[in-house]
């Protein structure tokens, strides 16, 4: 944090913070996540318990929004059907870009413990996915650090998602 | 001269067939003079075809194109006034018919009537949703999972699968996995079916590993550049399991424990 204060002694006294375009609109896209109210099994569960006030994610400028529309983060919190696939897919059309997707639990990465014929085996096959994390279900930390691990992901991100390419994001 | 029946592995065999298994069953009682249910299987004589106690349930096996009257009675003459469960089981490998049940509850005298018929591949029942409205999700199920179609049925659609889903999945026929249609299923009506190509099949195996695959596993100490291509003109040689416990070391199958240091 210590970077973004300013020197006052560094400036000559005068109020002055150099940034780049990026930094300023990236620190305003990590620090407002508004995830969508999205739960489709147990591990929604955990995902609201993060929500409400024992975690808490209202510090981190996380809050849960009722509409595709208002969102910028999908958690897909659960076991996703192929019935349901169909809509999974609108709702994340719907959203507006930029737009995130974190895969929460077992199920939602590989389709976990229902290797059936009913259930999508991992929800990237229908959505982009950024963040995968672990657990059944994972617990509310879990899903905390996940939400950090993406603020990350966006600080490093350029300010035009069209130059967010692999190679600039150095994902690879 | 006898016939001649392979001896080997004889011995190995008695200790994972047991020749004097039988499936279990529950027991089946008769129905007493003078009870509940006796007077039950009087109102239902004329459909009756057999009739025993399980588990404290009277079941009463009757004749598919008499399910109708016979449930009406069962409502009407003996105060069975809840249908709690109706579906089938799939009988079709061994006998070539379905087995449809019905379960009925009498609230007054606390006791349970187990309703069975059977009919063959193809051929449709009655709706009972006149009698009880509970039937109506109960028998879209049964279509849905089995295929059995019902007659005069208010609104017979599938109700567990999406409606443009091929296949009965609660058909003893149905793989577990999903055959074709099902696994391409959200794909196709996503994207269609041009982008299977990209999107590849299904990984039904999550613990698989793929020591070529620099995309998805990490080489702890032996860090590659993504997506590189580190095969050095190896072919993947697919890994295999041994089929038994037992070591075979004459055609060294199996796992080998005689280089041990
Ligand atoms: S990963 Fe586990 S907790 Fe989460 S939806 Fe699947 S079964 Fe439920």
């Amino acid at each position: 944090m210590a970077q973004h204060q300013v020197n006052y002694a560094s400036t000559a006294g005068l109020p002055i913070a150099l940034t780049t375009v990026d930094h300023l609109v990236n620190w305003g896209r990590s620090n407002s996540l508004w995830p969508l109210t999205y739960g489709l099994a147990c591990c929604a569960i955990e995902m609201m318990a993060s929500g409400a006030s024992r975690y808490d994610f209202d510090r981190m400028g996380t809050i849960f929004r009722a509409s595709p529309r208002q969102a910028d983060v999908m958690i897909l919190a659960g076991t996703l059907s192929k019935k349901h696939a169909e809509f999974a897919r609108r709702l994340y059309d719907q959203m507006t870009e930029p737009k995130w997707v974190i895969s929460m639990g077992s199920c939602a990465n590989t389709g976990g413990m229902f290797n059936t014929y009913a259930t999508v085996q991992g929800v990237d096959r229908i959505v982009p996915v950024d963040i995968y994390l672990p657990g059944c279900a994972p617990r509310p930390e879990t899903l905390q650090y996940a939400m950090m691990m993406l603020q990350k992901k966006i600080r490093r991100e350029s300010a035009n998602m069209k130059k967010n390419t692999k190679q600039n994001l150095r994902l690879v | 001269m006898r016939k001649y029946t392979p001896k080997d592995n004889v011995q190995a065999k008695s200790y994972y067939t047991d020749r004097f298994w039988v499936a279990p069953r529950v027991p089946r009682a008769a129905i007493e003079a003078g009870t509940h249910f006796a007077e039950v299987l009087e109102a239902m004589k004329a459909y009756a075809k057999e009739s025993y106690i399980e588990i404290g349930t009277l079941v009463i096996h009757i004749d598919a194109k008499e399910n109708f009257e016979a449930i009406k009675t069962l409502k009407e003459t003996c105060g069975y006034t809840q249908c709690s469960e109706q579906s089938a089981v799939d009988y079709l490998a061994q006998d070539g018919e379905f087995e449809l049940f019905y379960q009925f509850l009498n609230v007054k005298e606390a006791k349970r009537v187990r309703i069975v018929c059977r009919i063959k591949e193809g051929e449709a029942i009655e709706s009972i949703v006149p009698l009880f409205n509970s039937a109506n999700f109960a028998e879209r199920e049964m279509f849905d999972m089995f295929g059995i179609k019902v007659n005069n049925h208010p609104f017979l659609k599938r109700i567990l699968m999406p409606d443009d889903w091929e296949g009965h999945p609660l058909l003893k026929t149905y793989p577990l996995h999903g055959d074709e249609f099902a696994s391409w299923y959200e794909v196709d009506k996503i994207f269609g079916k041009e982008y299977r190509d990209i999107i590849g099949p299904e990984n039904r195996d999550p613990a698989r590993i793929d020591r070529y695959d620099t995309k998805r596993f990490s080489r702890v100490g032996y860090e590659v550049p993504f997506g590189e291509d580190i095969t050095e003109g190896e072919t993947e040689k697919p890994v295999e399991y041994s089929e038994t416990l037992l070591v075979d070391y004459n055609k060294k199958s199996g796992k080998q424990l005689d280089h041990r240091k």
